[in-house]
């Protein structure tokens, strides 16, 4: 039964036991129960954050905290100048980029071209027209550039080309994509759109990982609109940047309620994240959740063994408690509070490292993966949990041996006997 | 205080069967000082072990204060033994990662009585059998002698109605267990029962009857004045 006297009586046991047992013995326990509480949130955090990374990076390099987008119906947002004066007067926001999107085709080497058999040097890209202090305002984008330099307002005739266009940048062969060969600053390319031809000097490579920077060519807004003929100032895309602590949702809502939903789609960055991104966020979790219950396996059989090893080679101690009137109930509790003492420690220097050190360190150096800027995930709530399944795990790998031992016969464990 | 009736131990061994205890049957009354003698591998400490509730008799009853101990589950067994016994056995059996004062507190905690209680009780106790400067010392600081004073201590402190002792000064020098068998004489005098297992001829003269044992049976019992 567990009693508040055999409680009593099992804390006291087990405080003794631990005070006066090995340091190191006692250290390398606790070192395994922390690098078991580290595979057990890191892990997963890790796997989760490398494409947290990538959800961080499309909110902070283009969708930002709101994204107003073209219906699927329409060929641009209506009325974006007075959709545009609504965003700029609500109090939430800290700034607004608006973009006009076009298919179109580019290409290079034209001019050292002699074979007409020769197949033109052309990719397909999304032809962005910005405003570049707005748009590096929201997005950040300037510090993305690679070769060369950010546009200006004034640069007419010049263009940023994403990375994934350059086949520097990108090198695969595929047939249904294509990119551009021989493409640095300086370069002349021409681009067409809706038929026009624009021969543009590119002022710049662009390379993040965003596929919505990477695999666009970006021009100043007012060049883009004068070729695709658009002189009502509707935009294609409207992304909105909150001040810090505002709730997307609020402004979405308040959008909403002004009738912008019904001229475009107003999303915050979670409701435009695709649903196979949330797919792989749940599957990664998941795998990270298999990956962390086999640590939560090894660490419940070293505690086992750690147990096991110290009831058997106490076993005499233990039946010299029982002969002097210690119950086994409260011998398996002194046993259970060590393997908590164990664990707890484990946990609580792993909680330390990792919202101390770890997590702010990985935040402000992200690991540098191929599609991502991989952070470490590790909210507070699912930490408690895995700690409290440590716990639980933990206290069970060390009660069984401790029951197995105690269970012995009295005077065979005083005696040694077998 | 104690009957046991038709008592039987034995061994296994495999296939073989080794029979230690051959139906004894024994009484010992309350503040009697009764030890037990006999050759090696005559059956004295597994005698006392079973009257000590210690271990599970083959057959035979085993009455302490009337009550049939057979009767008894495994809790208790144990409850008895905390409440009416005390033990001293021959290696001390002290908790080496307590010290002294922490190994004679324990049972009384388990007693349910009060740290602060527990542990002044327990602080007189090693002050009657002189250890009142060690209470702070571990076993592993201290004698032979002083680490059997110890686990006396602990024998005693609750106030056990029967106190065992299983070959208490084996592992003493001379003059160690003369001091031990000087805190027997003492409990004795106070009027503290005391069963006790020894082969030493000048140490059972303290008692008031020696039961001698010769292959598992009761052979000779002798009543003296305690020396």
């Amino acid at each position: 039964m567990f009693s508040l006297l055999n409680i009593r009586i099992g804390f006291f046991l087990a405080k003794r036991q631990i005070r006066r047992s090995s340091r190191w013995t006692t250290t390398l326990i606790i070192f395994v129960m922390f690098f078991t509480f580290l595979n057990l949130v890191v892990v997963s955090g890790i796997l989760v954050g490398l494409i947290q990374g990538a959800i961080d990076a499309v909110r902070t390099h283009y969708t930002s905290d709101v994204i107003i987008s073209t219906l699927s119906n329409k060929t641009y947002v209506e009325n974006s100048p007075e959709i545009i004066s609504i965003v700029k007067s609500l109090p939430q926001v800290e700034a607004v980029t608006a973009r006009y999107l076009e298919g179109g085709t580019v290409e290079a080497n034209y001019k050292t071209r002699t074979d007409e058999k020769e197949k033109p040097n052309t990719a397909t890209a999304s032809i962005t027209g910005i405003d570049p202090v707005a748009e590096d305002s929201v997005s950040g984008i300037s510090k993305f550039i690679i070769e060369g330099e950010y546009l200006t307002p004034q640069d007419y005739d010049q263009v940023l080309v994403g990375s994934f266009l350059v086949e520097k940048y990108l090198p695969i062969d595929s047939p249904g994509f294509s990119t551009l060969r021989n493409v640095s600053p300086g370069t002349k390319i021409r681009i067409k759109v809706h038929g026009v031809e624009r021969e543009v000097t590119v002022k710049g490579i662009i390379k993040a990982k965003v596929d919505e920077v990477s695999l666009r060519l970006f021009m100043i807004d007012s060049q883009l609109k004068s070729i695709i003929g658009r002189n009502d100032y509707n935009v294609d895309e409207i992304s909105i940047k909150l001040k810090p602590g505002v709730d997307p949702s609020i402004v979405r809502d308040i959008l909403k309620r002004n009738g912008v939903d019904r001229v475009a789609k107003v999303q915050t960055y979670t409701d435009a994240q695709p649903k196979f991104i949330k797919d792989m966020v749940n599957t990664f979790a998941l795998l990270g959740n298999m990956l962390s219950s086999i640590g939560l396996v090894v660490a419940s059989i070293t505690i086992f063994i750690v147990i096991f090893i110290n009831a058997i080679t106490r076993r005499k101690f233990i039946g010299i408690l029982k002969g002097i009137g210690i119950n086994e109930r409260t011998i398996e509790i002194s046993y259970i509070f060590q393997s908590f003492f164990y664990a707890f420690c484990g946990s609580l220097i792993g909680i330390v490292t990792l919202y101390v050190f770890l997590q702010p360190a990985i935040a402000a150096h992200p690991i540098d993966f191929p599609f991502s800027d991989g952070i470490l995930v590790a909210p507070i709530g699912g930490t408690m949990l895995r700690v409290g399944l440590l716990m639980i795990t933990t206290i069970i790998a060390g009660f069984i041996p401790a029951r197995m031992i105690v269970r012995k016969n009295t005077l065979d464990s005083i005696l040694g006997r077998n | 205080m104690i009957e046991v009736q038709k008592l039987k131990k034995s061994f296994k061994d495999g296939e073989s069967t080794t029979e230690v205890l051959k139906g004894i049957d024994f009484v010992a009354k309350s503040g009697e000082f009764i030890a037990i003698m006999g050759r090696s591998g005559a059956g004295k400490s597994t005698f006392l072990y079973q009257m000590s509730l210690l271990d599970e008799p083959t057959e035979g009853i085993i009455f302490i204060d009337k009550i049939n101990t057979q009767t008894l589950s495994t809790n208790e067994k144990t409850d008895f033994r905390l409440s009416l016994f005390g033990y001293i056995f021959q290696d001390y059996a002290l908790l080496p990662e307590m010290t002294a004062l922490e190994n004679v507190a324990l049972p009384l905690l388990m007693q349910n009585i009060k740290e602060k209680e527990a542990l002044a009780k327990a602080s007189d106790a090693l002050i009657k059998v002189g250890l009142g400067k060690r209470l702070d010392n571990l076993p592993s600081q201290l004698s032979g002698g002083e680490q059997q004073r110890v686990s006396i201590a602990r024998a005693i402190a609750h106030e056990p109605k029967i106190l065992f002792a299983d070959e208490p000064t084996a592992n003493l020098d001379n003059e160690s267990s003369r001091m031990i068998m000087e805190i027997f004489r003492d409990l004795h005098r106070k009027g503290q029962t005391i069963i006790m297992v020894t082969h030493e001829e000048e140490f059972s003269k303290n008692a008031e009857r020696i039961v001698h044992l010769d292959d598992g049976r009761i052979v000779k019992e002798i009543i003296q004045k305690p020396q």
